[in-house]
């Protein structure tokens, strides 16, 4: 395993992938960037950018309208991302895969127009206690307006799913199983295999939130066998504003829309409406054509890496950075699970997780401070916010040692 | 711009040793404050005598800056009556972002935070105790605005 993994590593050459990134090139506070906050957003490499900018300067019009060239042009390139993000993420069909603004809209899409016409009082949906808020308070919603009822399953203090506790909590009444595929705060990969298969034993169908789980390398729809899987492009190299949600064709197509407007019908009149066909009818209104076009950029470009080399470079870079913060004195690592993505979280004793962010900022370190949308697993680890450093396809040995310098000098300056 | 023109030994020891720390029992009133973008929450407890803040107590949990930010607050408005308090919150907020080029004579020891207007991120970490002093101070006036 361990000549396995550094000969994947030799392999990956990241000062040339870091030279994809213009934005490492710039100053912060007088330092080189060193960026550690890709699990929040993630940098942009220039084939997307460029992608992107050659499709505003050649390509704009609007989608699925026009016969003149332009819209042919700008309808080729949307289709053109959907069919690439079927390819991503081994869906059966194109139908299946319904560009949204995000992660959160693509999970509030399910909410409204899975959950609610078919959930009552009584019902019960089942989440984890590792879910960001947007895979919470869209259950909650639902669970207001339908009398239905919302079941958290616990984890332990390694930040991993309790996942016997999670299967006792599936129940008759139990409708829907929402899981994070990676939790944001603590980076913890949850067991979805082991989930998926026991919720379909009793016939519950599962979403997952794949949100920090597809930047490292992607996600296979059909191995996963899930019924509906969310992410975001920009935390994926892609731009913000655009995100996907895939469904199980045949859940879809009894779906009612959710958003009305231009580009879901078929026709109007004051009499009645029929709906465009899949995907088309939960996209009403003139989607973000170039923010499908850069998220096809940014999947060329992640797969372009190699899964397996990126993965190995991002669990390089964890193993190396949790050991060396581990070194530094009263520091306490949040989320210790078997099993984690690339998110190092963490709390200095003595030093709130703000200052720690003012004085890694100072040093050209960008970290994520504050609750991460996830304030439930600070409650349960009893405290009100940590740092984390998130890696990415970009970051080398040096910001580690950057890192970890940083954080000594906080010590300092808090004496 | 150096880090202990934000961290100076004043705000450090400040953090470390909040002053009138820990709840006030009893107090006349009270009232709570957060600030959502990094989870902290402080109460700010108040004994009151007419128009005079008697004693004044701060209790909860934050970064250095809004815990000595705090702390100096209570200091710096025991004994003092509502509108000296207004007038002082004033000059704090002139001087925290950046409308005062130097901070008042009026700031006394407060002036250790004017290091804080060249960290916009932070300002609000300086002025959660202000707000809250201010919400349990118009918490008391209620009764009286409504005789």
């Amino acid at each position: 395993m361990a000549t396995a993994l550094a000969r994947t590593s030799e392999h990956y050459d990241v000062a040339r992938v870091r030279a994809d990134f213009p934005i490492l090139a710039r100053h912060v506070n007088g330092h080189p960037l060193v960026f550690l906050d890709s699990a929040a957003s993630s940098q942009r490499p220039r084939s997307v950018i460029e992608a992107v900018d050659h499709y505003e300067t050649h390509c704009h019009a609007n989608v699925h309208r026009g016969v003149h060239a332009l819209s042919q042009a700008a309808t080729e390139a949307f289709e053109g991302a959907r069919e690439r993000v079927r390819r991503f993420l081994n869906a059966r069909s194109a139908k299946e895969i319904i560009f949204t603004r995000g992660t959160t809209e693509a999970i509030n899409l399910v909410a409204n127009s899975w959950a609610r016409p078919r959930l009552g009082p009584g019902d019960e949906i089942l989440i984890t206690w590792l879910e960001h808020h947007a895979n919470i308070v869209p259950w909650q919603m639902v669970c207001a307006a339908t009398g239905a009822t919302l079941k958290v399953a616990p984890i332990d203090e390694r930040g991993e799913l309790r996942f016997d506790a999670w299967e006792a909590l599936l129940s008759p009444r139990t409708r829907l199983a929402a899981v994070a595929h990676v939790s944001n705060a603590l980076g913890t990969v949850l067991p979805v295999a082991r989930i998926v298969k026991a919720a379909h034993a009793r016939g519950i169908p599962v979403l997952l939130d794949g949100a920090q789980a597809v930047p490292h390398g992607g996600a296979d729809m059909q191995a996963l066998d899930c019924d509906f899987y969310a992410f975001s492009a920009h935390k994926l190299y892609g731009p913000t504003g655009i995100g996907v949600l895939y469904g199980r064709e045949a859940l879809l197509r009894e779906m009612p829309p959710w958003q009305g407007g231009g580009d879901m019908i078929l026709s109007v009149s004051f009499e009645g409406t029929t709906y465009n066909d899949l995907p088309w009818k939960f996209e009403a209104g003139t989607p973000n054509i170039s923010g499908a076009v850069g998220l096809g950029a940014a999947i060329d470009y992640m797969e372009s890496l190699g899964s397996t080399a990126l993965h190995a470079h991002e669990q390089h870079l964890l193993a190396k950075a949790t050991a060396a913060a581990l070194g530094i004195p009263g520091l306490r690592v949040i989320g210790t699970a078997a099993e984690k993505a690339a998110v190092l979280s963490f709390t200095v004793e003595g030093i709130h997780p703000h200052d720690l962010g003012t004085i890694l900022d100072h040093e050209g370190v960008a970290i994520r401070t504050g609750h991460h949308c996830a304030m439930p697993v600070m409650d349960f680890f009893g405290i009100p916010a940590t740092a984390r450093a998130s890696f990415a396809c970009y970051n080398d040995d040096a910001d580690i040692e950057r890192l970890i310098r940083a954080l000594h000098t906080a010590r300092e300056v808090f004496g | 711009m150096d880090l202990k023109e934000l961290y100076r030994d004043v705000i450090l020891d400040h953090n470390k040793r909040p002053r009138n720390f820990g709840p006030l029992v009893p107090a006349d009133t009270s009232a709570d404050g957060h600030n959502p973008l990094c989870g902290d929450r402080l109460t700010v407890y108040l004994r009151l005598d007419g128009d005079l803040i008697r004693d004044v107590h701060f209790d909860g949990k934050g970064c250095a800056i809004s815990v000595a930010s705090a702390s100096l607050m209570t200091e710096a408005v025991k004994g003092r009556n509502r509108e000296a308090v207004a007038r002082l919150f004033g000059d704090v907020h002139a001087t925290l972002t950046g409308e005062l080029t130097e901070p008042p004579a009026s700031l006394g020891k407060l002036a250790a935070l004017t290091g804080v207007r060249e960290f916009p991120a932070r300002v609000k970490c300086a002025s959660l105790c202000w707000h809250t002093l201010n919400a349990a101070l118009a918490h008391e006036c209620q009764p009286v605005t409504t005789e």
